[in-house]
């Protein structure tokens, strides 16, 4: 059977630049401009919330006896689990040599860059007096305290700043090579630019937006010139980073686990939660891609780069992942009856038919249901039902988090102390921002920065091959 | 004042640029390069690179990276101020372990991104050969072999013919202006 294409149409290499650094050099489409601004008004719920907070404290996130975690927790699981997929995808397929990768890679790290940032805030802001919160890292202070490193959540300020971290260095050196390309092709554009320009007031805005982008470009891309000794080094340290982020992404979502799985609450304290955690963050990582990525595919007409195939093997990790979720769900179950303890077979009972019984069914309909339309190839082909199911991931996943954070907490091992838990305004404003914030960030990627890593396209095209096979 | 830096031979397709650098390797030319717009796989082979040395970058940051966690636990733990938490001991490898694996990542991480430049010689943010007209389209869609001026076996004569003879689109003299 002949191998599918990576690149349909047999793109040329000139086509492949164009389309991509079109996208960066041609005008501000008037949708960005809508998107943005939209996107800018939404995140001011995160700003007005935030501030709202500090001044009054953590009370307002209707944070009380016995559920001191809340929606903060669960929005900080959700956007670090979402940005799992960018690090597998660029690290984890680099190692298994999936080919395909080079088309979504860019756009997929760039999403964990800023879901890392949208994670960060609760964390940061839920220790309640932020200001302080700088004594998460080992540096001296006044009390001459230091970080408490038997705490899991200590780990957790190492693993998510490592995170964040490593993927901005992968995501940079990633970029080196395009950034250079579009560098080279700025006195051209200009040269287009200034015989489109009528005005002397167009002439000079252009010599100025002009001169920041080749400065911007220019300092970016360090002097890349596409030297193959340079590639030899470039590729071996591309390689080790792909290694170094593979067990780091592995890592970070099982540390996140061992905030729950060190304590000793029912429902919590579970050793199949780092896998489970991590098969779940890639499931909804993958999910949010094919949010993001099919828009972007329909607008900016990449269905040639972008083909088929690749939207095929993000549904079949969808598949995959997803049922090992609805599988650790399963098994999460036959040990809380299989180990005869009562509370933990109660916190189970309680998930499933308890006053949270609509968030858990919530869960288990999008994440364990809806991936099982993607083993049918009708479904994985028709992509406004693909996009569709891969919103529900995103909502099936949130979920999760709320049932494990939630019903745990409020129905603890004393009843008298029990509570429902109700989300605040606030609450609602604050989390519901944080999608303004990531929409911010990813549309000045989209209009800064090349959105596909197309000097890998290239090299992984039919006609990058020196045997002429 | 400009100085001669040396020849550049434009090619247009992959397997050209492959058996132009296996014929350069094999006239013996040490002081020469290879431009492409993505990294050509069996390039290293056709140029006979060695290994990179990116490799030890990486090592040594993982190293200090982990003796880093494992110090920073103890100093604070059972050196500094010795403090009594959940009545586990001071200092132990096993707790403070996420610590250090995730310090060994970011360093090795930082080393491996040092590395790459410090290797390239970059950032280099002006070369004689982004002085090339046609240099756009080396990071785009086309191919170079450019052999330094500075290589033993240059003559401006014999090299000019002699990569006339791998039959490449164009050849063109590049100069140093900055020299």
């Amino acid at each position: 059977m002949p191998r599918r294409p990576i690149i349909e149409n047999d793109r040329s290499f000139s086509w492949i630049t164009q389309k991509i650094c079109g996208i960066v050099e041609g005008r501000t489409p008037t949708w960005w401009w809508v998107a943005f601004i939209l996107c800018a008004m939404i995140a001011s719920f995160t700003l007005v919330g935030l501030v709202y907070l500090v001044s009054v404290g953590t009370g307002v996130w209707g944070l009380r006896n016995p559920t001191f975690w809340g929606w903060a927790i669960v929005n900080f699981v959700f956007w670090i689990g979402i940005g799992h997929a960018g690090t597998l995808i660029s690290a984890i397929l680099c190692l298994l040599k999936q080919k395909w990768r080079t088309s979504i890679n860019r756009a997929a790290e760039a999403m964990t860059i800023f879901a890392v940032v949208c994670a960060g805030i609760f964390p940061l802001f839920h220790v309640g007096r932020v200001w302080f919160a700088w004594w998460l890292f080992p540096i001296p202070n006044s009390n001459a305290i230091w970080p408490n490193f038997r705490s899991p959540l200590e780990w957790d300020v190492f693993a998510v700043s490592t995170y964040g971290t490593v993927s901005v260095l992968f995501w940079y050196m990633g970029m080196i090579p395009d950034l250079a390309t579009i560098r080279d092709r700025v006195p051209m554009i200009f040269e287009e630019r200034m015989r489109q320009a009528k005005t002397g007031l167009q002439k000079t805005f252009e010599r100025f937006y002009f001169g920041f982008r080749k400065l911007f470009y220019g300092i970016l891309a360090m002097g890349w010139r596409g030297s193959n000794r340079h590639w030899s080094n470039y590729e071996m340290a591309y390689l080790l980073l792909a290694g170094l982020s593979t067990p780091l992404v592995l890592s970070v979502h099982t540390v996140v686990s061992f905030d729950f799985a060190v304590a000793n609450l029912p429902g919590w304290h579970t050793t199949i939660f780092p896998p489970y955690f991590v098969a779940g963050a890639i499931f909804s990582g993958f999910g949010m891609v094919l949010t993001l990525m099919l828009p972007l595919r329909a607008i900016f007409g990449l269905q040639d780069l972008i083909t088929q195939y690749h939207i095929d093997c993000m549904c079949k990790i969808c598949l995959a992942t997803g049922s090992m979720v609805g599988y650790a769900y399963g098994i999460e179950f036959f040990i809380a009856w299989y180990g005869a303890n009562p509370y933990e077979g109660f916190a189970f009972v309680n998930r499933a038919f308890g006053p949270y019984a609509w968030a858990y069914w919530i869960m288990i309909g999008c994440n364990v249901i809806t991936p099982q339309f993607f083993w049918f190839r009708w479904a994985r082909e028709n992509l406004w039902l693909v996009w569709i199911l891969s919103c529900f991931i995103n909502l099936g996943m949130w979920f999760e988090r709320f049932v494990i954070t939630v019903t745990s907490l409020a129905n603890d091992f004393l009843p008298s102390s029990w509570d429902y838990f109700s989300p605040t305004i606030v609450d609602i404003f604050t989390f519901f921002g944080t999608f303004g914030l990531f929409g911010v960030l990813f549309l000045l990627f989209i209009r800064f920065l090349p959105l596909l890593a197309f000097a890998e396209i290239k090299s992984v095209s039919r006609q990058s091959d020196v045997h002429n096979h | 004042m400009s100085k001669q830096y040396g020849y550049l031979a434009l090619f247009e397709t992959a397997p050209e640029i492959y058996h132009a650098a296996i014929s350069v390797r094999e006239a013996g030319f040490r002081k020469w390069d290879v431009l492409t717009p993505f990294p050509v796989h069996g390039m290293d082979g056709a140029m006979g690179l060695k290994r990179s040395k990116v490799p030890v970058f990486t090592l040594i940051g993982g190293v200090i990276g982990f003796f880093t966690g494992m110090f920073i636990a103890w100093f604070m733990g059972q050196y500094d101020y010795p403090l009594i938490v959940g009545g586990k001991p001071y200092f132990s490898p096993i707790f403070p372990f996420p610590v250090a694996y995730e310090l060994t990542i970011l360093l090795a991480a930082f080393g491996t991104l040092g590395g790459m430049f410090i290797t390239n010689r970059l950032p280099m943010h002006y070369h004689p050969v982004m002085n090339y007209e046609k240099f756009r389209h080396l990071t785009d869609d086309k191919f170079a072999v450019l052999i330094e001026a500075d290589d033993e076996l240059f003559s401006e004569s014999e090299t000019r013919s002699f990569l006339e003879n791998l039959h490449p689109s164009e050849i063109a003299l590049i100069s140093d202006e900055e020299a």
